[in-house]
């Protein structure tokens, strides 16, 4: 079971472990202090002359390659999560995994899934000790519950390729699903019955992995091009009938919100974008998917239209409202993180200008430089936000953690943040005096719109000043929390929550910026 | 055998929504409280519950709340509403605070190009209602509430306006038929509604039973402002009595129809052309203008289709219309965009308005533009025009100055 942790208080003011899992913690030092020194980790050296002269890495089946990478007790074994909600490999790994009476195994994915509910199973009976990524659904639950054997580590997109150039996480296999690939392990995922569009998230595990697996149900004559993922850094080639599920690779994430009050929102959202002077010829964006996002990225485009304004390049989450904004001339380029559905998919495909990126080109705090910090607009979510700006992304009000942080704050460094959100859900106010949990300092969150009004983050004096004239209904940010408060009959109760720690929140620089504890019964 | 009291929607977790039960019993009151937002507001829906027993002095019986996060208002309307059940006899009213924002006026001339009708027991789509600026918002105590949640809506209704910020458009109720319209009554007077739409109107008496209601209920609760009334003809009848049902009450400031029930009552149905409706419709624009009230049309009910919409308001305006019923906030802008006068209509109205305010300055008693004389109505006509323009953004409220 988990030993109690020793907590300290961190740059900002948050009670944090000072080790994890066996592994020494440095915790939050403010933004853009911590810069840690020394060499990067690398994978062993190898031989080519240990590799098939012919280039034929394909090996039977699953099992077989686990294997051969010499599967064993307390493991990392790693996954992508381009399939989403549509993976059908990372089950039978686990599975395999228990047949062959491994124990002790730590999972090391870019993101959990709800298809991925059966591996609860393999925490209790002891194959998996705990997961580190993402938590999205049941596992997020199960995780809020205490029931992994193993603190939790919550790491952005970013952070999790920062975590393995430290060498802070060690993977040991790392299985690539790839919807199209050749016998030498070249893979794309731009094509084939599985098609998701890239393997950016793969992209470090293949670099770094002391061994890797790629696993598809296309398998296409050399050479398969483009080649996303490089078969130099490949050891096994395995052939499934079925890698994932198409209708839930491309998620529900891409459906256009229907709620009026979102609409709302986004279009306040946009009409910040123009009014304050950012929206002009050869900027740039990114909205994730997500209603209200997308909504955004619609009304944007008309101002757009209208003003003949067009952007030099749009970072996806691509979608088919991004793509029709290439297609239409709007936009020179998508820079793609990841395709959120066919028409992403295909555009990624056939046009030149729709580019696949990975963390490494946007996110990555050992990185020279990251494209997202070079974007003017960046348009993301939140669950709470506190009246500093302060924001959380992976907990509820109550205390459940049921998000994982995605790319989101590595895309905080943008030269301006802006969270639509409703200003209350159900009986439950998004702004608040202090956040459940911290995942973006205030100091990089700009603006906040909200159905009730817009609130500028004082420190942006510039914003502020762009938008005085603008007619928007700008507010201090204590202003919309007062009304809402009232509105819901004074603010909610503080959950009350345990001592014990079941996650940790990392910042884009590795260090721990809070705790999730573990909620009272 | 036992009798178990109840309000609340059925349905699987009514999100933004309670149930609440009560059964009398001799033992001392015992409150049960599950909520979907415990850890954030156990404690608060307690004391709230107890709070309420103790106003209407319940003491005994098992009550329970099973919550999934509605608002304090709601919560307390439908405990209300189930003890009210359990204890007819009880005259005590629990009422929320009157809230600031709820103490604004109405005026007789105010436009009205669009209303949305809201289920008055919707609680989560009324919240953020106003932040879509429809000219008014209806509380519907009528067609939009089941017959079994009547009763209860009345007490959510009360309460939303209380409460609820409409951010400045006109509070609108529509209460139910006969008996119980006078009882739904009670229920809005006393809370500042400012227009209450009355359905099914086909005689002079229901408006003036209407209206008297209204005067004996403002008395005892001290209202000194007027109730406006719409009321809103539905069949062959109530069309041909449409000048009567106009000048009965002076209270009266638009006249609407309603065509659903309307093209049943004449034995036809509701075609987009609209031809089967064009005499009841012009019927209800020349008894309105007669009556100097606002014409205003049915509700179009496809929220899926805003060219329909565009079509359908543009219909509306030529045959004289000033307003049309919507049932989604998105259906709002499409609307008001399409009663905007247009930009000829605002330049011409600019120049009257401009002259009749330089005849006013030098003492003259006529108004001429040109060679032409201007009469009092075009005048009135020219500054709602501007008014509208404004109120559209078409025009700068200081376009006298700032040009």
């Amino acid at each position: 079971m988990r030993q109690k942790l020793n907590l300290v208080k961190n740059a900002a003011g948050r009670l944090v472990p000072t080790e994890i899992n066996g592994k020494k913690q440095t915790p939050f030092q403010g933004v853009n202090k911590y810069k840690p020194t020394g060499h990067k980790a690398a994978p062993p050296i190898r031989s080519c002359t240990d590799y098939p002269a012919d280039g034929n890495k394909v090996v039977n089946s699953l099992q077989d390659a686990l294997k051969k990478c010499g599967l064993k007790d307390g493991m990392t074994i790693s996954s992508h999560h381009h399939f989403r909600n549509g993976d059908l490999v990372m089950n039978q790994v686990f599975d395999i995994a228990a047949d062959e009476n491994v124990k002790g195994l730590r999972w090391f994915p870019s993101a959990a899934f709800p298809c991925h509910k059966p591996i609860i199973e393999h925490i209790k009976n002891g194959v998996v000790d705990w997961i580190e990524g993402s938590l999205n659904g049941p596992l997020g639950n199960y995780a809020s519950q205490g029931g992994m054997r193993g603190t939790g580590v919550l790491r952005s997109h970013g952070g999790r390729w920062q975590a393995v150039q430290d060498g802070e996480v060690h993977i040991d296999i790392a299985v690539i699903a790839a919807p199209t690939a050749d016998l030498f392990g070249n893979a794309t995922g731009d094509r084939g019955p599985s098609a998701c569009g890239l393997l950016g998230f793969g992209l470090v595990d293949s670099i770094y992995a002391d061994k890797v697996i790629v696993v598809t149900d296309n398998l296409v004559p050399f050479p398969c091009i483009p080649w996303q993922i490089q078969g130099q850094n490949v050891d096994f080639v395995v052939v499934l009938d079925k890698v994932g599920e198409p209708e839930k690779i491309i998620s529900g994430t891409t459906k256009l919100t229907k709620s009026p009050d979102r609409l709302h929102i986004a279009e306040l959202t946009a009409k910040f974008v123009k009014e304050s002077g950012i929206m002009k010829d050869a900027f740039s964006f990114q909205a994730g998917a997500g209603g209200t996002s997308l909504a955004f990225a619609i009304f944007l485009k008309e101002m757009m239209k209208d003003a003949d304004i067009k952007a030099r390049f749009i970072r996806g989450g691509s979608t088919k409202y991004l793509v029709e904004m290439l297609e239409e001339g709007l936009t020179d380029y998508i820079l793609d993180g990841q395709t959120f559905d066919l028409d992403g998919v295909r555009s990624m495909r056939e046009n030149s200008g729709h580019q696949d990126t990975s963390p490494f080109t946007s996110y990555n705090w050992h990185g020279k430089g990251n494209f997202a910090s070079m974007l003017d607009v960046v348009v993301l979510g939140a669950t709470e936000v506190d009246v500093n700006f302060n924001a959380n992304v992976v907990t509820h009000s109550d205390g459940k953690m049921l998000h994982g942080i995605g790319g989101w704050q590595n895309c905080l460094f943008s030269k301006c943040t802006v969270l639509p959100i409703p200003a209350f859900r159900n009986r439950i106010p998004v702004i608040v005096d202090e956040v459940t949990t911290l995942v973006g300092p205030g100091e990089l969150i700009d603006v906040i719109v909200t159905e009730r009004g817009i609130a500028i983050n004082p420190l942006r004096k510039d914003l502020i000043q762009a938008t005085k004239n603008s007619g928007l209904p700008i507010r201090p940010i204590e202003d919309i929390k007062d009304e809402i408060d009232k509105l819901i009959g004074g603010p909610p109760a503080k959950p009350t929550l345990t001592d014990e720690v079941i996650s940790v929140v990392k910042w884009v620089d590795g260090t721990v910026i809070d705790s999730i504890f573990k909620m009272k019964k | 055998m036992i009798t178990k009291y109840m309000s609340g929607p059925g349905g699987d977790k009514p999100r933004s929504d309670l149930r609440v039960y009560y059964t009398p019993s001799t033992n001392p009151l015992t409150i049960t409280v599950q909520s979907s937002v415990y850890a954030l507001f156990g404690e608060s829906l307690k004391h709230q519950a107890k709070s309420i027993c103790d106003q209407l002095d319940i003491d005994s019986g098992e009550l329970m709340l099973e919550d999934y996060g509605a608002l304090p208002f709601l919560v307390s309307a439908r405990i209300e509403a189930t003890l009210k059940k359990a204890f007819p006899e009880l005259k005590t009213e629990v009422l929320p605070e009157m809230k600031e924002h709820s103490l604004y006026f109405s005026s007789r001339d105010r436009f009205r190009r669009s209303r949305l009708y809201l289920p008055g027991n919707q609680v989560k789509l009324m919240l953020n209602a106003g932040i879509h600026k429809p000219d008014g918002i209806i509380l519907d105590l009528e067609d939009a509430v089941a017959p079994t949640e009547k009763e209860d809506t009345r007490f959510i209704v009360r309460n939303a306006l209380r409460t609820l910020d409409f951010f400045g458009a006109e509070r609108m109720v529509r209460i139910n038929q006969g008996e119980m319209g006078l009882k739904d009554l009670e229920f809005v007077v006393p809370h500042n509604v400012h227009l209450v739409l009355i359905p099914k109107v086909e005689s002079a008496e229901q408006l003036i039973a209407v209206d008297g209601k209204i005067t004996e209920i403002s008395k005892q609760c001290g209202r000194t402002t007027p109730v406006f009334l719409m009321p809103i003809i539905e069949s062959g009848r109530g069309i041909l009595k449409a000048l009567e049902i106009a000048e009965a009450s002076p209270n009266n400031v638009a006249l609407a129809i309603g065509l659903e029930d309307y093209t049943a009552d004449i034995g036809t149905k509701r075609t987009n052309e609209g031809t089967e409706s064009f005499f009841a419709r012009s019927m209800i624009v020349n008894a309105a203008r007669a009556a100097g009230l606002q014409p205003i049309d049915t509700v179009f009910s496809d929220v899926d289709d805003e060219t329909g919409l565009r079509e359908s308001v543009r219909e509306a305006k030529a045959l004289g219309f000033d307003g049309k019923g919507c049932i989604h906030p998105r259906q709002i802008l499409p609307l008001h965009e399409e009663f905007s006068p247009s930009e000829a209509d605002v330049k011409k109205a600019k120049r009257i308005v401009l002259a009749f305010d330089e005849a006013e300055s030098k003492g003259l008693g006529v108004v001429s533009l040109g060679s032409k004389m201007i009469d009092p109505p075009v005048v009135k006509r020219a500054q709602n025009t501007v008014n509208l323009a404004i109120a559209t953004g078409m025009l700068r409220a200081d376009w006298k100055t700032n040009n």
